[in-house]
């Protein structure tokens, strides 16, 4: 299959889909790569760079759009590229399909096979094509470095000889992986860094990029599904308000990260606030394309206002052209190898495989979106409830026992089970039924313990087989001086176990540490 | 049996089921410990407490010895020798199931029962000590072949299935005749005989099975003491007994498939006995070329030295040497330099599930740089250098490379994707599955022969 790979035509787009390491990556997997003459310039991937790769070059987009079998892409597609995809195609890029139905109708229909990067669920295995994780690592760096750009101060403290200068504060607000990356960034250039989140079990990860975690005195946690965060109450939002208004009096610089899926950014940093601030101030508003956490904020432009400069831009990681593309060309190749099991340059979309589910947003004419929930968070929190909610047309392509051999096996197993039940006393009956219902209980419980377990498990079983004592221990009292030798010996050995396999059990458990 | 003991029993039950469930993960392991010894602190002392048990001057020493042995075992049993161990306690739950069935056949009361009910009983009873007595010798070979005992190669006698097919259908045949005269002399002789040839079965199942696979073989033993206890519990009309045996013969049977699975290969031939051994004798050595290419210590280190990221892959061989503490030292060294250490764990290493990371935990390692197959499997790419140590099958490319070998679909670690490979080996012999490993040959691998635990003194030493 032909991998194609055009130029962002997006205004103030300066990424690209494809690296020449990725090209080669993609060669590796069986396919065949077309690039558009000059895509990569803007990421400084020259046309030479990409041929040493094992890539073509393609000057006319009309062209490579008639070669392709899967289009690689940053942002969406445009209207005249959507004309210029021919069904069947697979697309990949950054899509947002909950903000673009009319979009996700229009490819639907022209049989154009989606896969939304910005989809991807954010469980562990996803980790390695999670583009948007990439993105914001990016967009929180150099959140940072506009900042500093335009604060008029150094952000490190010094003792110099012309006096002292003291370090800056910045409060970084939503500790997710663009929070954390700011967090990271702000606090090796020396400043001193706070970061508020909703989310308290983040407050670790928080802490071990060097920053200090703010709370507020109301016990409400924010975590959402898939590691985002929720709506939060009233009384929550008002003592929040209150922690900004009166931190707003002491930080130079201020990064915004909240967002929420599906919906609007929160608006945290109100005008009030904005008002606090410290002349000559900065407030970074990642989440100006969603609408800004800022009140101030004006999407795509930096303003100054009440003597505070505001950056809004919208293309933060796009600022970091050569990074951001290698980096999302490296999480592309990564969902493809994930899609090509054979390596033969055959793309498979896996409706069984969560991470891929989870992406495709139209498939074969159909809508797929939104994929079911995703069953575990991203971050390893305590969860009261899991959801699990099955929607849409997914499942079922696996199964291969077919039907008539299930009603075969249950009609052979049932008619045993009557003959059984004909020839067996009651109380028989009633114990077999308590050791089938054990049979399944111990089948539930095994299939759920980490393999690095086994060693303890196997040992805690054993010990636990030692029950047999029981037996022992009640014939023991029964019958002959034969039967009593017989019981103690049985005894003996059964306590043997039972206590040597728990202690042997102890001794393993206190060995490991995380 | 009154309502009180019979309550204990439940409140026993529960607790085992939550001790499983606890094993599950290490944030809960050790609470599930503490259950399982609560659960059997609840049904001992509510058994001895039953108004029918008297004669507590037998009971207590019995107990008491057993405790003491127990705690003796435990304490000085060295973590490499865990498999060995496991092997031996399951014999005693083998041998204890064979004593308790012999002696409710022996018990008068039995009698007294008639029709269904005594046929069913007598069938119990068969069972018990058949599944019991293979258990025990089974266990007992385990054991030996784990320790050094007893040769590590299978027992391959002609004919061996239907040898074992036989004595399955003399035991049926036999038991046939038992139901139906449940006392006469010829059937006391014949439940004699039948526990002889229930643990020749034992013996033969497991002398046939090579020494690569006794993890599988191990967990299978477990499931197998689980089932005796569950028959004697029948036989007792026990249900605390059948439900723990329910909860431990499956549980078992699940690891060993889990296991299974790791190797790619067949449960069900497994559990006949006797595997593998079909496919290993087209050794297929011959078609290797290229050569070694042998380091030493110094070279090592200073390759060690260079890399930013390194994932050590042990295998039986550091469990061999006792090597986990010099690995331990080996991995903080690295780690004081800023280098990316982890350790990736084929399911099947070493000679129990789960073996090395017992090994690894003693030595202090933190479990969470010790990682699966399938979490570290895509990483080796991006690695520096990867140390292998005492590891063969399951780092074998042919298994992924070559359709026709023996270990062919068996998943294994990709280690030869990464930038250097050093494999700490005693010599270029191949491994249980006596297949040649290419993976010495390539390009990018460097083999340091001697024992793995001076090898990586010596390394440390240089560094």
């Amino acid at each position: 299959m032909i991998i194609v790979i055009p130029s962002e035509r997006t205004p103030d787009e300066r990424r690209v889909a494809a690296s020449p390491d990725s090209v080669k990556r993609l060669k590796k997997l069986g396919f065949d790569i077309c690039i558009e003459q000059g895509a990569g310039a803007a990421s400084s991937f020259t046309d030479e760079l990409y041929q040493a790769a094992g890539a073509e070059i393609i000057a006319d987009q009309t062209d490579l759009f008639s070669k392709a079998d899967i289009v690689l892409k940053v942002n969406g597609p445009l209207s005249d590229e959507i004309e210029r995809l021919k069904p069947g195609t697979t697309l990949v890029s950054f899509f947002w399909p909950a903000q673009n139905p009319e979009l996700l109708n229009q490819l639907a229909e022209k049989q154009v096979n989606v896969l939304a990067i910005d989809s991807v669920p954010r469980i562990s295995r996803a980790q390695k094509m999670d583009a948007l994780s990439t993105m914001a690592n990016i967009g929180g760096y150099r959140a940072v470095v506009e900042a500093a750009n335009l604060f008029g101060r150094f952000l490190t403290g010094q003792i110099t000889a012309a006096g002292k200068i003291p370090p800056a504060k910045v409060l970084v607000i939503g500790a997710g992986v663009a929070g954390l990356a700011a967090i990271g960034t702000a606090k090796s250039m020396g400043a001193i860094v706070r970061a508020f989140d909703t989310r308290a079990e983040v407050k670790q990860q928080v802490e071990s990029m060097g920053g200090e975690f703010l709370t507020i005195d109301i016990e409400e946690d924010g975590a959402g599904t898939g590691g985002y965060a929720k709506e939060m109450s009233k009384a929550f939002i008002a003592a929040e308000m209150a922690l900004f208004r009166e931190q707003a009096k002491e930080v130079d610089i201020v990064i915004t990260t909240a967002l929420i899926p599906g919906k609007p950014a929160p608006k945290l940093w109100l005008e009030e606030a904005v008002k606090n601030m410290k002349e000559g101030s900065v407030v970074v508003d990642m989440a100006a394309e969603q609408g800004g956490n800022c009140a101030l904020t004006e999407p795509g432009k930096v303003v100054v206002k009440e003597g505070v400069t505001i950056v809004g831009y919208t293309n933060l990681a796009s600022r970091l052209p050569g990074q951001a593309s290698a980096l999302y060309a490296q999480n592309l190749a990564h969902l493809l190898a994930e899609m090509t099991p054979e390596k033969n340059g055959q793309l498979v979309i896996d409706m069984d495989n969560e991470a891929i589910r989870g992406a495709t947003v139209t498939k074969d004419g159909e809508i797929t979106w939104p994929p079911p929930a995703p069953k575990l968070s991203a971050t390893p929190a305590p969860k009261p409830e899991s959801v699990k909610e099955k929607s849409g047309p997914v499942k079922k392509e696996k199964q291969t026992t077919s039907p008539t051999a299930i009603i075969g096996f249950w009609t052979v197993a049932g008619a045993l089970l009557l003959l059984l039940g004909q020839s067996s006393p009651p109380e028989f009956l009633s114990h077999f039924m308590v050791f089938v219902l054990s049979i399944f209980i111990g089948w539930q419980l095994i299939w759920n313990v980490s393999h690095s377990l086994h060693t303890p498990l196997m040992s805690v079983t054993n010990a636990i087989s030692g029950i047999i004592v029981v037996g022992a221990l009640l014939q023991v009292s029964t019958g002959s001086f034969l039967i009593s030798v017989l019981a103690f010996i049985a005894t003996l050995l059964a306590t043997i176990n039972i206590v040597g396999g728990f202690l042997v059990t102890k001794r393993m458990l206190a060995m490991f540490r995380r | 049996m009154s309502g009180v003991v019979y309550v204990a029993y439940l409140l026993a039950a529960v607790f085992f089921i939550l001790s499983l469930k606890g094993l599950s993960s290490h944030e809960t392991a050790k609470a599930g410990n503490y259950y399982g010894m609560a659960g059997m602190a609840i049904a001992i002392i509510a058994t001895i407490a039953d108004p029918s048990v008297t004669r507590y001057w037998l009971l207590i020493p019995a107990i008491a010895i057993g405790a003491y042995v127990g705690v003796q075992k435990a304490r000085a049993v060295e973590m490499t020798e865990m498999p060995q161990l496991i092997a031996l306690l399951h014999s005693f739950v083998g041998l204890a199931a064979v004593l308790i069935s012999w002696a409710g056949y022996l018990d008068p009361k039995a009698i007294t029962l008639s029709g269904a009910a005594q046929t069913i009983h007598l069938v119990e009873i068969y069972l018990g000590i058949f599944i019991g007595a293979v258990t025990l010798t089974g266990s007992l070979i385990a054991w030996g072949k784990l320790n050094g005992n007893i040769s590590g190669k299978p027992l391959t006698l002609p004919f061996r299935h239907g040898l074992n097919a036989i004595a399955l259908l003399i035991c049926a045949a036999m038991l046939y005749y038992f139901i139906q005269h449940p006392h006469a002399g010829v059937s006391t002789f014949f439940l004699v005989l039948m526990t002889v040839i229930a643990l020749a079965i034992g013996l033969h199942l497991v002398a046939a099975i090579g020494g690569a696979d006794m993890p599988v073989v191990v967990s299978m033993l477990n499931s197998y003491s689980g089932w005796a206890a569950a028959a004697t519990g029948f036989m007792l009309g026990n249900d605390l007994l059948i439900v723990v045996g329910a909860l431990v013969g499956s549980s078992g049977a699940i690891l060993s498939y889990i296991m299974c699975k790791g190797m790619n290969r067949s449960f069900i031939s497994v559990i006949m006995g006797g595997f593998g051994t079909d496919s290993t004798s087209t050794s297929t050595s011959s078609e290797i070329e290229g050569t070694a290419i042998e380091v030493f210590a110094p070279e090592v280190a200073d390759e060690l030295d260079s890399a930013k990221s390194v994932i050590i892959v042990p295998g039986f061989g550091m469990a061999v040497a006792h090597a986990q503490q010099a690995v331990k030292e080996l991995t903080e060294q690295l780690q004081s330099r800023g280098c990316k250490v982890r350790f990736g764990i084929h399911p099947v290493a070493g000679r129990l599930p789960g073996h090395m990371n017992v090994l690894l935990a003693e030595a202090n390692v933190p479990y969470d740089i010790v990682l699966e197959m399938d979490e570290i499997n895509d990483d080796f790419t991006s690695t520096d250098v990867v140390m292998v140590i005492g590891a063969n099958d399951t780092v074998n490319p042919d298994a992924m490379e070559k359709p026709d070998s023996p270990i062919a679909g068996m998943p294994v670690l990709k280690v030869w994707e990464a930038n250097t490979v050093i494999v700490l080996k005693r010599s270029l012999a191949s491994g249980y599955a006596g297949v040649e490993n290419p993976l010495f040959f390539r390009d990018n691998t460097r083999m340091l022969f001697g024992d793995a635990k001076e090898s990586l003194q010596q390394i440390l030493k240089e560094m």
